[in-house]
């Protein structure tokens, strides 16, 4: 295990490829159980899965787009899907207060949408050059400067947003009649944080891929539930377990040769089954 | 309990009227609360008791009527932070939730600190005095969801008084607690009537402990039935409630007393 660390460790000071990686991973480790701790406390795990399929179909579009003409290349198709993402975070959230007490429904509709139109849209870009396996199941390694440029801003962006509107979180959370009562603008914030899952969400995409998103987003932080007794705790711990997921994730990925955002997600499950078992252990 | 000022209104509400669906929950109900009043609103279950709260404090649309808050019509008040308010459903959230007493107690800071702002040492004491007053301070940093009920209800009371609110507003605070807490909830209720001067609205269906303990019975069936001071209702007690309730509901009251243990039919 340490071996393994210390390995990688070599590998990332020697290629910068690898560097980019680490650095995209270690930030996804941040910002996935911070907005993650929030999305399940409300009971929107869901959502996030949602947004990532519809943010797929965006990424689509921004290839048949770019195939068309030179001005739509320009712009990376990755931030199709996050356009994408925040118009269809905003529908969910309109859906949500239309079916106010099954709000969950939004998140079927929605992600049907998104599927339907990923598989037509892909279907139609099929003569191009679409890495659909790394769009479903991540691609760590194709991280550029470029990218690495977005994610850090996009990240910047989540955490200050959450840093700031922390208490007005917490509190639409747990109370959100109190929380409207004390002048809590909830609209507006329940609209920001759509967003801010959005914005998540493109971040995560290359490290573990569409399908893995919402388990970068949840995992962690339904094993930091079982243990913590307040907010602050469950977000420490959530970020502590996203990272350790990450980072012995990538690192066993690289020694074994094995798919990255997969193993990441697995280090993730294994830590929460851990969290289980000791749990279990010591109530017995 | 001491008297309250007649010539300071602090809520006024005026032929509210309320309805979910096609039919009336609330049908032209006006009440007044004063500054240090302390107000009994009761009435059968489903009578609208909960709406008309909900509705005076902005969290339902006020279609009809007027609702002025220290004279400001409601739909130019913003200074909610004057105004404590623990609902029917406070203890009804998500037990799982990770927050601790604190945390939660801390929330009810939000009013006046305004957004952006966060809560800093001077919050903390505030936090801390407001728990002791309702004597939870040794549970700060337990998990509100390991609470007993009562424990809970005592801790949202907390949050309600937090910002140091002008009036109190609660919504059948009382239920599933049990008898020695409830005696010791209103013995609270005249601490902060006497130590902080707030002015109160309780709802309860207790209509013996809250005619005995407040100044004035608000008592409405969709309709208004009764506002008046609380002798007067404890005077024609038997005919309100029989047309406010109807004549085949029993309402049984239990009052502390054990001798004053009444039935009315
Ligand atoms: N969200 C809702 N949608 C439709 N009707 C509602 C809703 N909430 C309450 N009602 C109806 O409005 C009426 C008044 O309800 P309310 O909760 O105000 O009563 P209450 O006096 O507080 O009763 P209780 O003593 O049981 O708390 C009831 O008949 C209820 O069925
Ligand atoms: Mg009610």
């Amino acid at each position: 295990m340490i071996g393994s660390l210390a390995q990688f460790w070599a590998a990332v000071s020697a290629y910068p490829f690898l560097r980019n990686a680490l650095i995209a991973g270690l930030i996804t480790g941040i910002v996935a159980p911070l907005i993650g701790s929030f999305v399940v406390v409300r009971r929107l795990s869901i959502i996030a899965d949602a947004l990532a399929h519809v943010m797929l179909s965006g990424v689509a579009l921004g290839y048949l787009l770019g195939s068309t003409s030179r001005v739509f290349a320009a712009v990376p198709p990755i931030y199709y899907g996050t356009a994408v993402a925040l118009v269809a975070a905003l529908l969910i959230e309109r859906l949500r207060t239309m079916y106010r007490s099954y709000s969950e429904l939004a998140v079927p509709i929605i992600m049907s949408a998104g599927v339907g139109l990923s598989i037509v849209l892909i279907g139609l870009a099929r003569g191009l050059n679409v890495d659909l396996v790394g769009l479903l199941f991540g691609n760590i390694l194709s991280v550029t400067q470029a990218d690495l440029l977005r994610i850090v801003v996009a990240a910047l962006i989540v955490a200050v947003t959450i840093a700031l509107l922390y208490k007005e979180l917490l509190y639409l959370s747990f109370d959100d009649e109190a929380a409207r009562l004390s002048g809590v603008p909830a609209k507006t914030i329940n609209f920001i944080f759509s967003a801010l899952i959005a914005l998540v969400i493109s971040v995560s995409m290359q490290i573990v891929g569409t399908l893995l998103i919402s388990a970068l987003i949840t995992l962690p932080v339904a094993a930091a539930l079982r243990l913590a007794k307040s907010f602050r705790a469950l977000l420490t711990l959530g970020v502590v377990f996203a990272e350790t997921s990450v980072l012995v994730g990538m690192a066993a990925a690289y020694t074994f040769d094995l798919a990255t955002g997969g193993t990441i997600v697995l280090v993730a499950i294994l830590i929460l089954l851990a969290v289980l078992v000791w749990q279990k252990r010591l109530r017995a | 309990m001491a008297a309250f000022d007649p010539s300071n209104v602090v809520l006024e509400a005026e032929g509210v009227s309320f309805r979910y669906e096609s039919q009336y929950v609330l049908k032209r109900v006006s009440l007044t609360l004063h500054r240090g009043e302390l107000l009994g609103l009761v009435g059968p279950n489903g009578s609208g008791k909960s709406t008309l709260l909900k509705v005076m404090l902005g969290l339902l649309p006020l279609a009809e009527g007027t609702v002025r808050w220290f004279g400001v019509p409601l739909n130019r008040f913003r200074d909610w932070a004057r105004i404590g308010y623990v609902s029917q459903k406070a203890a009804s959230f998500n037990v799982g939730f990770p927050v601790t007493v604190e945390e939660v107690v801390r929330m009810g800071l939000i009013a006046r600190l305004g957004i952006f702002r966060r809560p800093g040492k001077k919050e903390t004491e505030k936090v801390l005095e407001a728990l002791e007053f309702v004597g939870m301070a040794d549970f700060r940093r337990r998990n509100i969801g390991a609470l007993s009920g009562g424990q809970q209800q005592r801790v949202f009371i907390a949050r309600a008084l937090v910002g140091d609110p002008e009036v109190l507003i609660l919504d059948e605070p009382t239920v599933g607690v049990d008898r020695h807490s409830e005696v010791r909830f209103y013995a609270l209720l005249e601490k902060m009537h006497k130590e902080r001067g707030l002015s109160i609205v309780l709802v309860s269906h207790d209509l013996g402990v809250v005619s005995e303990k407040m100044d004035t019975i608000v008592c409405i069936n969709h309709e208004l039935f009764y506002h008046g001071s609380a002798s007067g209702f404890r005077a024609a007690c038997d005919e309100i409630v029989a047309r406010a309730y109807g004549q085949e509901m029993k309402i049984i009251t239990h009052a502390h007393d054990p001798g004053e243990e009444a039935i009315y039919r």
